[in-house]
């Protein structure tokens, strides 16, 4: 069990990446809240406990590396990276704007800590693995984290992507599938049904592991004991909830992509603010 | 030199093999084929820095991403079908658009590619990857060139199309007074009545052709243009307003392809009659290859023919 104080700090830290979502979504008006929400604890333990980044050196060469391969998700590494410090807070407000550094999609040449331009389902895996093998063929000892959505599997990159991950023995390469159910037009198992999605990475040659994705204790009981198994990727299957910390929108695929009325961003703001305030307590009354 | 044959796709695994030695930072990924696209020449001096990543071309690509994102350069390998065609989307999304120093080594392009028939001759592959923004195609007449083609590929800062052939073709170019140079095209024969462009196994088929002419009455100039892009815009301009009659020729589709790119140059900025000789808009078929050459239209006979009628 993760040291409590540990624990504390990256829920704190959490709630605030998840105000800062809301301050994207206040300028741009929209964004694709729901999977950014339901992987942002897991987006928040890496940067804030586990990676070795340097905000000040985002190119650093032996860092560790993130992406995201359902590069929609992106407002939780947004909202991360400017937490950790890697741009200015101010950055968050040109969210939907033309040329802003946080488009839609990553873009590795827009803003530091952004390693791939992904967001074209299935690639990220793959992208993921040329990272790990280039760092297996050096002897560096960097680890390679993608997020891919469970809405993504169905495409079959994935899975050439997977297998190659096995074959080349990626130890270095973790992969956590945001299982937050559901999709742009609904449930996830209805769309297509890609379960048993453990069993499925098993049989391709993954170490599994298989956590609640919005239990902090979880996710860095997960990360402590990578690798899984030596010699094998590591993959966390995350069951999360689709758009968490939005008390009116948690899993509703309807905020898959979210158009924010003033009434319910106000209130989600409120919400969150107050979330904060009660975390920040809980931390202090740990010390 | 005369009567050598040389595959271009030899030229690119023996060119790996000697920039592996000279750049540790090469690395090569094939799906499954270095026997047929060379790489296995790289393979068996450098295994470590050889990945075969699989018949899973998509994949290939992405890891080619991941690993020219650390600095390294990565040369993907197939066959022009499975690269410019299969594995299109991860070449433009993952590659194109973050402009990442990925090389894609693609063999077997072409009707030439033989028996093997319509599934593998890719005649589509310069249209396709030349659209991507950012994108720099080459298409090597030769075994010099060819060599000088995958150093200067290696050399340039961003990703690459290089399209070789199956087929065993002529040396043309003398190694010790070739330059190679991404974007110039070279002007082999100097002429007056019209002007010959031709890229990859078609520029020796041109200059046969050019030498037919010649014995008919006509002057022809002869262009190989082995960058289609960027293409040679200022020496396409200056032959075609010397000439005022282009004939391009091309192993790929007259659709999209040397053609399509000479036309939007000369359509533009020199606008003068122009006939595209290269596969008609249709697919291939299985045969010999010096057979598929002749039956659609590219070897120095229909060439010379198809002119002579332009003109």
């Amino acid at each position: 069990m993760a040291d409590k104080k540990r624990v504390a700090n990256l829920k704190l830290q959490a709630a605030k990446c998840r105000q800062n979502v809301l301050r994207m979504v206040r300028a741009g008006g929209h964004g694709h809240v729901g999977g950014a929400l339901s992987s942002l604890d897991i987006v928040t333990a890496l940067y804030f406990d586990k990676m070795n980044v340097d905000p000040e050196n985002p190119k650093m060469e032996d860092r560790d590396r993130f992406l995201l391969s359902a590069g929609h998700k992106c407002l939780a590494q947004y909202a991360v990276l400017a937490e950790k410090g890697f741009f200015d807070k101010e950055v968050l407000d040109t969210y939907g704007k033309l040329a802003a550094k946080i488009p839609g999609h990553p873009d590795m040449h827009k803003l530091p800590g952004v390693e791939a331009n992904t967001g074209a389902l299935g690639h990220g895996m793959s992208i993921a693995n040329g990272m790990a093998m280039a760092g297996k063929l050096d002897g560096k000892d960097y680890k390679v984290y993608a997020i891919t959505g469970d809405g993504e599997l169905p495409e079959g990159s994935n899975w050439e992507a997977a297998v190659a991950a096995a074959k080349f023995g990626l130890d270095n390469l973790v992969v956590f599938v945001d299982n937050n159910g559901l999709q742009i037009s609904g449930d996830v198992t209805k769309v297509m049904d890609m379960r048993p999605i453990d069993e499925k990475f098993k049989a391709f040659g993954w170490a599994v592991k298989y956590i609640d994705g919005n239990d902090m204790n979880q996710i860095l009981d997960a990360l402590d004991s990578i690798p899984e198994e030596k010699g094998k990727p590591t993959m966390i299957l995350c069951d999360t909830v689709k758009a968490k910390g939005l008390s009116f929108g948690e899993n509703k695929a309807g905020f898959h992509f979210w158009n924010a009325t003033e009434e319910l961003l106000d209130q989600a703001e409120k919400e969150m603010a107050e979330l904060v305030s009660k975390l920040e307590k809980e931390k202090e009354e740990l010390v | 030199m005369a009567g050598k044959k040389i595959a271009t796709r030899e030229s690119y695994g023996n060119a790996l093999k000697e920039l592996g030695e000279k750049y540790q930072d090469l690395v090569v990924l094939d799906a499954d084929l270095a026997g047929a696209t060379k790489t296995s020449t790289f393979q068996k001096a450098f295994p470590d820095r050889h990945i075969d990543c699989g018949i899973a071309e998509g994949n290939m690509m992405g890891i080619a991403a991941g690993i020219a994102t650390t600095g390294k350069v990565p040369f993907a390998s197939t066959f022009a079908m499975f690269a410019a065609g299969r594995a299109f989307e991860q070449i433009r999304n993952s590659i194109g658009y973050p402009h990442l120093n990925v090389k894609i080594g693609a063999t077997h392009a072409g009707i030439s590619v033989g028996e093997d028939g319509a599934t593998h001759q890719c005649n589509e592959d310069i249209a396709l990857m030349r659209v991507i923004p950012g994108m720099t195609v080459i298409c090597p007449a030769d075994d010099v060139e060819a060599k000088a083609a995958v150093e200067a590929a290696y050399l340039h800062d961003g990703p690459v199309y290089l399209r070789f052939g199956r087929l065993a073709v002529p040396v043309i170019n003398d190694e010790e007074s070739y330059h190679f140079e991404i974007g110039k095209g070279i002007t082999l024969k100097e002429g007056k009545d019209v002007t010959l462009v031709a890229t990859g196994l078609c520029v020796s088929e041109a200059l046969e052709a050019a030498l037919m002419l010649e014995k008919e009455g006509i002057d022809a100039e002869v262009i190989n243009i082995h960058t289609i892009k960027p293409i040679d815009e200022e020496l396409l301009v200056a032959s075609a307003g010397k000439t005022g009659k282009v004939v391009t020729i091309e192993e790929h589709s007259v659709l999209g392809g040397l053609g399509g790119a000479v036309s939007e140059v000369l359509g533009t900025k020199c606008p003068v009659p122009t006939l595209r000789i290269g596969i008609e808009d249709t697919f291939g078929e299985s045969g010999p290859a010096a057979e598929l050459i002749k039956k659609y239209g590219i070897d120095a006979e229909s060439i010379c023919r198809k002119v002579k009628e332009f003109v």
